[in-house]
């Protein structure tokens, strides 16, 4: 972590040298992100220097974190040394730093642009207090990921609810394939499992209150959702020692056929397409309907930026927000992204996931933002960690209820 | 003129002259104190302070007087990490024996035995990462070696790590493979100190084998002894990096220990708990206090006994 933190930090340290003595004049924006992988570090410089094409007298200094180091710095450094921007995310994660004073309000950006219009799926999940604390900038859709080959192998179809999900299954427990697959030795690949059919057969505002802890999660309708879940874990559909494998351990066993579906986020595919899929043999549906009538609500995920309250230079701040919530800003980024633009007059690349990914969650009822971001911190840990639990051992469901029904009473209070 | 000055400094020199006898030590300790007393001491009372708290790392600190106790003790997770901790103690304590018996199995002059002294004190050498991650490997379902073994010989594998019941002990395990080397090198060093007098006298008076381990060598190797149980218990107690690199205190926190539940308490992602954290960090420091001063009395008593 310190060299990839350090490296982007001496060879900014050299050209902010540079910079300021050839040109004195221009005011500085300082931006901290977590965005070192591949894609979104390309999505920064190219959005980074659209901003200062558009703002020539403005000179942005980037520091570039690590992803794992990101989640510890960001607490240091938004007390000791603010940067002018830094990125997080949407729902409860901010809460914390929302409730400590240490975001700034931007109600205004949003009023000013209109953004309560274009950027409206996002609205709920940025808003705290009725005040808007931040800019969301790109999202992507979870589903189901299946294998195409192996459906054709087994012979089963797509299917098209809950029922023929598990009926499906059993076939291709017969053929000797997982039907499905995942791997929860980081916890929250099992949360995707969970947030869908939680939302599949109690729906959005249920769900909701869940993770909001107003709902007793000893309540029959929790039970009902675990109930559902046990159809496919009791009879061992779910890959074995997932509590052991990470989440790209077990794409490869669907790349490789030996599993045949998949809960995942979008970011998945292009782990399947190194893996050797194409997009003949990797398939994408949404999570199938388990209580018929219930409006379908998607996981989708939302990064955002925000303005530290200890900003130096917050005007600047706040055109870097306005220019982000464009249309064709977010066209852009997500295009190098390959990820969905929140403005709903961006558009999106050809690519058949993200176009698929594009209609579900624009006709969706809601978006939820993804367990550990809609339950707080301590919630999602111990919830995560019970799911994984339920789905090596079932039979002690009764026990993780109690758990986490003790938890929810101290979490909330 | 020399005879001038002589008065002031003799006057000097003689409150110097009268005091530096106890002083001279405490001066020569006094940049150790300290860094001691800031980095050591004052952390510890801190930590007894910040467990009446109830504070998230950010906001308002709010005393909550010993409902993080009360809390502890009604937590399975904290049973769970303490009962974990219990097993590292015990079964870390095999590396002593381990340690001692290869010991004395490489102690001989063989061509080459340096080269194999030091390949079997390799494992001490990487670092705990490598080994956790080797040990990951080692186990991994599907393609691991250990998961294939028993496939072999079973039909079906086991995915140690994947198991709850199972989990800790193969995390053990993987620490073992360090803490024997250690364990090794101690009594290596102790055995070339193991006077040959002794041993031929216990020849002529017909010691063998493990009569004379016991009676002649393991005597002697005492000291060797007590610093391997000392740095066993210390390395049990503070296990972290492997359970932290090989499950991350899974599954379902089946193989947290205290050091570990502590850690993710207070600073992992989804912790900020520093109070509770902190009482996690009282109740290890209890436990590591009745060693380290079970060690402590045993090495005062010894000085006295004039070891």
């Amino acid at each position: 972590m310190q060299f990839r933190y350090l490296a982007p930090l001496m060879a900014l340290a050299t050209t902010t040298v540079v910079a300021t003595s050839a040109l004195a004049q221009q005011r500085t924006l300082v931006i901290n992100t977590d965005t070192s992988d591949p894609a979104p570090k390309a999505a920064f410089e190219q959005l980074i220097a659209d901003f200062e094409a558009a703002n020539p007298d403005i000179k942005v200094e980037w520091n570039l974190f690590d992803h794992e180091g990101y989640k510890t710095a960001i607490r240091n450094f938004l007390s000791a040394d603010a940067p002018d921007l830094a990125n997080w995310y949407a729902g409860n994660r901010m809460a914390p730093f929302v409730n400590a004073g240490q975001f700034e309000d931007i109600s205004d950006v949003w009023a000013e642009n209109n953004l309560g219009e274009t950027l409206a799926s996002a609205e709920a999940s940025m808003t705290i207090d009725g005040k808007q604390w931040g800019i969301p900038y790109t999202y992507y859709q979870w589903g189901i990921y299946y294998n195409k080959d192996v459906y054709e192998q087994v012979g089963v179809e797509v299917p098209g609810n809950w029922d023929e999900f598990v009926a499906n299954c059993a076939r291709f427990e017969e053929a000797g394939i997982d039907c499905l697959t995942t791997g929860t030795k980081a916890l929250w690949p099992g949360a995707g499992i969970f947030d869908y059919i939680n939302l599949r057969t109690n729906g959005y505002e249920f769900h909701m209150d869940l993770a909001n802890g107003k709902i007793e999660w000893t309540d029959p309708r929790v039970r009902e959702a675990f109930a559902q879940w046990a159809r496919i874990v009791e009879p061992g559909y779910i890959t074995d020692n997932h509590a052991a494998i990470d989440w790209q351990d077990a794409a490869a066993l669907l790349v490789q056929g030996k599993a045949a579906n998949y809960v995942m986020g979008n970011f998945a595919v292009a782990t399947f397409k190194d893996g050797g899929m194409t997009d003949d043999t990797l398939g994408f549906m949404p999570f199938p309907e388990i209580t018929p009538g219930v409006p379908r609500a998607e996981d989708a995920p939302t990064d955002t930026i925000h303005i530290p309250a200890g900003a130096k230079n917050k005007e600047d701040a706040k055109k870097f927000l306005a220019f982000l919530a464009q249309p064709d800003t977010q066209t852009r980024i997500n295009e190098i992204l390959g990820q969905l633009p929140v403005n709903n007059q961006s558009s999106v690349g050809d690519d058949p996931f993200l176009q698929q990914g594009f209609a579900m969650l624009s006709d969706a009822y809601a978006l939820a933002q993804f367990f550990d971001r809609d339950a707080p911190a301590e919630m999602a840990k111990l919830g995560m960690e019970g799911f994984q639990e339920f789905m090596v051992r079932p039979e002690n469901l009764d026990q993780i209820l109690d758990r986490l029904e003790k938890a929810r009473l101290r979490i909330y209070q | 003129m020399p005879t001038a000055v002589v008065p002031p400094r003799s006057s000097n020199r003689s409150w110097w002259r009268q005091n530096q006898q106890w002083l001279t030590p405490w001066l020569f300790l006094a940049p150790g104190i300290a860094m001691f007393v800031l980095y050591v001491i004052s952390p510890i009372f801190q930590s007894f302070w910040l467990s009446f708290y109830d504070w998230d790392g950010l906001g308002e600190a709010t005393w909550v007087g010993t409902g993080n106790y009360i809390e502890l003790f009604d937590d399975g997770a904290f049973y769970t990490s303490l009962w974990n901790n219990v097993l590292w103690l015990v079964l870390y304590m095999l590396a002593v024996p381990a340690g001692l018996g290869i010991a004395i199995f490489l102690n001989q002059t063989v061509r080459g035995i340096r080269l194999y002294k030091s390949l079997f004190f390799f494992p001490f050498v990487i670092s705990q990462v490598v080994v956790g991650l080797m040990f990951s490997w080692f186990y991994a379902p599907n393609f691991g070696l250990f998961y294939k073994l028993i496939e072999w010989m079973t039909g079906t594998g086991v995915a140690i790590l994947a198991d709850p019941d199972l989990v800790t002990y193969g995390i053990i395990a993987a620490g073992l493979w360090p803490q024997i080397a250690y364990c090794m090198i101690l009594y290596l060093t102790g055995l070339n100190n193991v006077s040959p007098d002794q041993i031929e006298a216990a020849r002529l008076d017909g010691a063998r084998g493990f009569r004379m381990l016991w009676y002649i060598i393991l005597p002697q190797l005492r000291p060797a002894t007590f610093i391997a149980v000392v740095v066993t218990v210390i390395g049990a107690l503070r296990s972290f990096d492997l359970v932290s690199i090989m499950t991350d205190g899974g599954p379902f926190g089946s193989s947290r220990v205290l050091s570990f539940y502590m850690y993710e308490q207070a600073l992992s992602e989804y912790g900020y708990r520093m109070g509770y954290g902190a009482a996690i960090a009282v109740i290890l420091f209890m436990i590591m206090m009745v060693f380290i001063s079970g060690f402590i009395w045993k090495m005062v008593r010894d000085e006295k006994e004039g070891y």
